[in-house]
């Protein structure tokens, strides 16, 4: 005798519906799961044998296989405890809704616990025509955000096969409304005293998605100004904010922010994060990294020079594909990682290199070289624009002049936004940071005087290949931000106050 | 490596050195590793701390190029900070200069300055009393200081901390007889410490290159383009306005000085905005009126 049941299996943010065949033969009384599983599904053996017998149900005193296909495709973790529990209980009895895909893990009492990635499962199944799902109550709403997906959230086992049955009528699970949520953490600009070029730095970067290096002492508030930076930044389209809210379900970290937010994420990792935090990885299901977390808004590294170096080199391919590759034993899976990237640095180690009054930098020479080294190589590349954060002294913290709002700012991005977007039907690059260098010269359409300003200013501070092209893209997106259709000197000038001390 | 050994005594055994056989013990030098041709010496002796301030750096290669451009040999220890900007100085006015290294000539140390050590080795010399291989040890900076005080007629410590090096070589040079000046700077922080306590201790004061006229007569005139040079003062703008820029260009220019000043404060001075002010000052700096200095300070280039 034979049945199944549907589940999912995750690899990434994709996956592949999984069929749970069960067989119960005659034989010894035996219970083996087969199908390139993991630990945790060997385990699920006890827990669905505890969980049907304190359900209610008999378990098969018999020669019990269960196999999850197709078999080739790894498969990991707790979620398919009550596909596994379904499709045993079907070999004994009717239950005729058999279009319903089952996701959940067993307590050994009978009850369905949450998962992880219970969106992105959902979403998977959603593409291959599955649209009805139980899941654990927990996971409900954040499954039902797929449109046109029905889903049943159970709190047990029994009440599963009862709806399976058709004995209990269980209303599916009203999507909650996408909607602005402020970010958790979120600062106003308004709220930052004086920094007017660390300011403005931070608007172009939301403007045109370029990645900012801060340079400050401790204290100047490097921190603030990031997090104001995810408040500059327009709202997710729905796809996009289905797709950063699905990274979040992997991760299990739904709790952080709210599925339904529409506002980007703000992520500011410490740099003892390890590797797999960081870009992705880990032992049990391939899990999403800082990077990924940060998909769609503000990845924020403070003290970036004391990241380890590896970590930062690996950084390079989110930084260049806007995706992030993670490979483990079994395989590669991608994740999405498409974050504007601030880093801070102090300009020494003590943090006090340049300073005026006492006291003044300790470090010595060989240390502070190696410290700014550090900087260099595939990261610095990737980093349009360098900003000094000065710690301020009273007469500027105090002064009068009110600060302009984040809401006012962000009107401002959000036009430069749509002016990128009309270019984009053309060149296909979505922001102006993307841009490559043969589009940086058909986009940029510098006047004579701007012409004059490139030239002037290369032979001045000698700026190589690179130094141009960084130039070139953050004045197109200041002249985006004033509505030029041309890349002026003053964009160009502005975007040169911009480029950092040293190559 | 292009290096040659050259002994005590030899036809082109710089004078000085002989000095320091006078002061006995383990002072005297038998024989220096060079590495380029050695400019008529004795010369004068720019030295300073590694770690110096903007107002340091800017004083060191000020003078390095007064000097570089009477064609006064100027002597330093191609260390960073200060000692560098006097080399840098006295090349870019197409001076020449010697360069005291703490380590072998094969030795690229400190590995930023390998342009720097080309440089000085085609218009000046590197000298060296270490074989090839011998690295940066401790002991060998303040032993290196003994012929850097040498090799001139003066010295002139630019900006010394507690500490610095610097005042070993100032000790170097009064045990040899030589002149020793110091620039004077600022009593609060620490950067000036030892080379003001050298001023207390009686060493003369250094303002312009003319006080090295008693030691350099060619130093007595001022040279033609010093005066073009000279720190231009808020009012006597005038004479060089940048013409686009119009009335802020020359607020602007009236505020900062060759005391690096905040943006911040500028800024608000003007009423202008972050973007307004940043293509003032991208203007300025393209013409070479001012210059952006790391944490957000701007100042006057001295030069």
């Amino acid at each position: 005798m034979v049945a199944t049941a549907i589940s999912c299996a995750v690899q990434g943010l994709s996956g592949v519906p999984v069929t749970v065949e069960a067989d119960v033969a005659n034989g010894l009384p035996s219970f083996t799961i087969v199908g390139l599983t993991d630990r945790a599904i060997q385990e699920a053996r006890e827990r669905v044998r505890a969980a049907v017998r304190n359900a209610g149900f008999d378990f098969p005193a018999r020669r019990v296989t269960v196999n999850l296909a197709p078999a080739e495709v790894p498969k990991e973790g707790s979620g398919f405890d009550l596909a596994i529990a379904v499709a045993l209980l079907r070999t004994g009895r009717e239950l005729p809704l058999d279009d319903v895909a089952c996701i959940g893990e067993l307590a050994l009492d009978g009850g369905v616990r949450g998962v992880i990635g219970v969106l992105p499962m959902a979403r998977r199944l959603a593409a291959s025509g599955i649209r009805r799902l139980i899941v654990p109550v927990e996971n409900a709403a954040e499954a039902a955000l797929v449109e046109g997906t029905e889903v049943i959230g159970v709190e047990s086992l029994a009440v599963a096969v009862a709806y399976l049955e058709g004995r209990l009528d269980l209303a599916p699970t009203a999507a909650p409304p996408m909607g602005e949520l402020i970010a958790p953490g979120g600062v106003d600009l308004a709220a930052i005293r004086g920094q007017s070029l660390a300011k403005r730095a931070l608007e172009i970067a939301a403007a045109g998605r370029h990645n900012l290096l801060m340079l400050g002492p401790p204290g100047a508030g490097k921190t603030m100004l990031a997090r104001a930076l995810a408040g500059l930044l327009p709202d997710l389209g729905a796809d996009e904010a289905l797709e950063v809210a699905s990274l979040y379900s992997l991760r299990g970290r739904l709790s952080d922010r709210p599925a339904t937010s529409l506002r980007p994420p703000f992520r500011a990792p410490h740099h003892s994060v390890s590797r797999a935090g960081l870009i992705g990885g880990g032992a049990g299901l391939a899990q999403p990294g800082e990077v990924s977390l940060a998909h769609g808004g503000v990845l924020f590294l403070d003290e970036v020079c004391e990241f380890p170096r590896a970590h930062l080199e690996a950084l390079r391919q989110p930084l260049e594909e806007r995706r992030v590759g993670v490979t483990r034993v079994r395989g590669t899976v991608t994740f999405p990682a498409d974050f504007v990237l601030v880093a801070a640095a102090n300009p020494c180690p003590c943090g006090r290199l340049g300073q005026r009054e006492a006291p003044g930098c300790r470090c010595a020479e060989d240390a502070v070289l190696r410290y700014q080294a550090r900087l260099s190589g595939p990261m610095r590349d990737r980093i349009d624009m360098v900003a000094d954060v000065p710690r301020l002294g009273g007469e500027a913290l105090f002064g009068s002049g009110a600060e302009e709002p984040t809401a006012a700012v962000r009107e401002r991005v959000a036009g430069a936004r749509a002016r990128q977007a009309e270019r984009a039907a053309s060149t296909g690059v979505a922001a102006n940071a993307l841009l490559g260098a043969e589009q940086l010269v058909a986009v940029s359409r510098l006047d004579v005087r701007a012409l004059d300003a490139l030239t002037t200013a290369g032979e001045r501070w000698r700026l190589s290949a690179r130094a141009y092209h960084r130039v070139l893209r953050v004045s197109r997106t200041i002249a985006d931000l004033a509505g030029e259709e041309r890349v002026t000197r003053q964009a160009l000038l502005e975007a040169f106050q911009l480029r950092g001390q040293s190559e | 490596m292009t290096g040659h050994r050259l002994a005590a005594g030899a036809g082109c055994w710089p004078p000085g050195l002989a000095d320091l056989d006078q002061l006995g013990g383990s002072c005297g030098v038998r024989s220096i590793w060079l590495e380029g041709e050695l400019p008529p010496l004795p010369g004068v002796a720019l030295v300073g701390s590694r770690q110096a301030t903007f107002a340091g750096l800017e004083a060191a290669r000020r003078i390095g190029a007064d000097l570089g451009r009477r064609g006064v040999t100027v002597v330093s220890g191609f260390a960073l900070g200060v000692d560098a900007a006097a080399h840098r100085g006295c090349l870019a006015a197409g001076g020449q200069t010697v360069a005291v290294l703490g380590c072998g000539l094969a030795v690229d140390y400190p590995r930023s300055h390998r342009g720097l050590r080309t440089e000085v080795s085609l218009r000046g010399a590197l000298v060296s009393e270490y074989t090839a291989w011998d690295g940066p040890r401790a002991w060998h900076f303040p032993h290196r200081n003994r012929i850097i005080a040498a090799l001139s007629r003066a010295v002139v410590v630019v900006e010394a901390g507690e500490k610095s090096g610097a005042l070993s070589t100032a000790r170097w040079a009064a045990d040899l007889g030589r002149e020793v000046l110091a620039v004077p700077g600022s009593i609060l922080g620490q950067a000036n410490r030892g080379s003001n306590r050298l001023l207390r201790d009686g060493a003369r004061p250094y303002l312009d290159v003319s006080d090295l006229a008693d030691v350099f007569p060619e130093c007595a005139v001022p040279g033609a383009s010093d005066r073009r040079r000279r720190p231009e003062r808020p009012g006597g703008e005038a004479a060089n306005p940048p013409l686009e820029a119009g009335d802020h260009a020359a607020r602007l220019l009236a505020l900062v000085s060759a005391e690096p000043v905040p943006r911040e404060l500028i800024g608000r001075a003007l009423g202008l905005g972050a973007s307004g002010l940043a293509v003032l000052l991208g203007e300025l700096e393209l013409e070479g009126h001012v210059r952006s200095l790391p944490g957000g300070l701007v100042a006057r280039p001295r030069w």
